[in-house]
């Protein structure tokens, strides 16, 4: 169920709210009614959002350059810690809705997880 | 060593052979736990005024979170005094307070002034180990330990004596990895094991941290990666008690000398292991919000018998 959420959501970031209410009332109520939550918290195509401690998507792939937003909707601080010891990259603890982002410069692949919750882990891969 | 040690623990023996833990959940019903199956052995007065009087007491407090001010508890700076005020109308001052971490929400300046001037209203002397969520300032720490490090090693952990107790306060929120649980590390458990090469097993250690130091649910991350060799360092002494905080509920286990014990946090209850999706802040009714906060009351017995711990909600 959380993936459909998730595809819905990025579905949704690319309609303008006027159709998605439209698109909504097609699908009926269930599918319409996530189709609005999606509308309200539209996900950018590069974003991670941190939900339930949990990222998502967990594994994202994207192009060399590209910028990726991580939002903390949770009610508890999470970081996002690059998990090798050089530490590409590491955000200061987001509270609640606040953002992290990091631009790729290079390609490779990069394994990240929370330091307050380890087992919260992601990954993102640069092609 | 050895030798002494071993006669020790055959004295210790003979008067431990039922390991007892009092509990009191709200209800006003004492229970016992022997062998890991708890029995309910009556009402709070009578035993708690029975043990009170030989040994000493110590509070223990865990997961304030000042500053939290979400929907499961839109004041958690004014639960937690609700909390010491419960504290300073207690009959006979308790000789200390442990506190178990997460002290802050976000490690701010202003919540850990908030934390100076609340608890030192108490007027008794605290002594703390941080929570993940005290070590989140800009410089990973230096908040907390300018704040409350004095005298400690390392990332703050210490150990002192009270009456023949000895007391260690270890901190398992530093440096953890990715997909891991709570960490010790090397440095902390070679410090440890030094600290108790010299005593004789008959000493009765108090040992508290911020995440439990078994594993009571992976899934959640609630354990400590090696916290089972901080346990086997302690094994030899015949009265251990184990004090946590950070699953804000309770959870008691006695394994042979050892009893485990997670209080409750002042500022918010967490579902049960597995029982929601995330271990995030649980939402209950507002009317039943202080059913679920609260503070332990310990009490060392003379003689070398297992502490007497009693928990007490804020309603
Ligand atoms: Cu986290």
């Amino acid at each position: 169920m959380r993936t459909l959420v998730n595809q819905l959501r990025r579905t949704v970031a690319r309609l303008t709210p006027a159709r998605t209410v439209l698109v909504a009332m097609l699908l009926g109520p269930t599918a319409g009614a996530f189709l609005a939550y999606g509308a309200l918290a539209a996900q950018e195509p590069n974003e991670v959002v941190i939900d339930n401690f949990t990222f998502g998507p967990k594994d994202l792939t994207i192009p060399v350059g590209t910028t990726v937003k991580w939002v903390n909707h949770d009610d508890i601080p999470h970081t996002v810690v690059e998990t090798s010891t050089s530490r590409a990259f590491r955000s200061k603890a987001l509270d609640t809705d606040d953002s992290y982002s990091f631009t790729f410069a290079s390609a490779g692949t990069f394994s990240y997880f929370c330091s307050l919750h380890p087992q919260m882990t992601g990954k993102i891969v640069v092609k | 060593m050895a030798k002494s040690g071993a006669d020790d623990q055959a004295k210790g023996l003979g008067r431990r052979e039922v390991l007892e833990c009092m509990v009191w959940a709200g209800t006003g019903v004492l229970w016992t736990v022997s062998g890991g199956v708890p029995h309910s052995i009556g009402l709070i007065g009578e035993a708690a005024a029975a043990e009170a009087t030989t040994g000493f007491t110590f509070l223990q407090m865990s997961d304030s979170h000042i500053g939290f001010d979400k929907k499961a508890n839109p004041d958690a700076l004014g639960t937690l005094r609700e909390a010491v005020a419960k504290v300073k109308a207690m009959p006979t001052k308790p000789s200390f307070i442990i506190h178990t971490g997460d002290i802050t929400h976000l490690s701010k300046p202003s919540e850990f002034d908030d934390s100076d001037k609340v608890f030192g209203e108490t007027g008794v002397q605290m002594h703390w180990v941080p929570g993940e969520h005290d070590l989140i300032d800009e410089d990973r720490g230096k908040a907390y330990l300018d704040r409350y490090g004095k005298g400690s090693q390392g990332a703050g952990w210490y150990s002192y004596d009270d009456r023949g107790v000895h007391f260690i306060g270890l901190v398992n929120v530093v440096d953890l990895k990715a997909g891991g649980l709570g960490n010790l590390g090397a440095e902390q458990l070679a410090w440890l094991e030094a600290d108790l090469k010299d005593r004789s097993n008959s000493t009765p250690i108090v040992v508290f941290s911020h995440i439990p130091l078994y594993v009571l649910y992976k899934e959640w991350g609630w354990g400590t990666e090696d916290g089972q060799r901080a346990l086997d360092l302690l094994k030899r002494f015949g009265s251990v008690t184990v004090l946590n905080g950070h699953i804000h509920q309770l959870a008691q286990k006695v394994e042979g000398h050892m009893t485990f014990h997670t209080a409750l946090s002042t500022a918010f209850p967490q579902p049960a292991p597995g029982s929601a999706p995330s271990p995030g802040p649980m939402v209950v009714p507002a009317d039943q919000l202080r059913s679920k906060l609260g503070l332990s009351t310990v009490t060392v017995m003379q003689g070398n018998k297992p502490l007497a711990i009693i928990d007490k909600t804020l309603t």
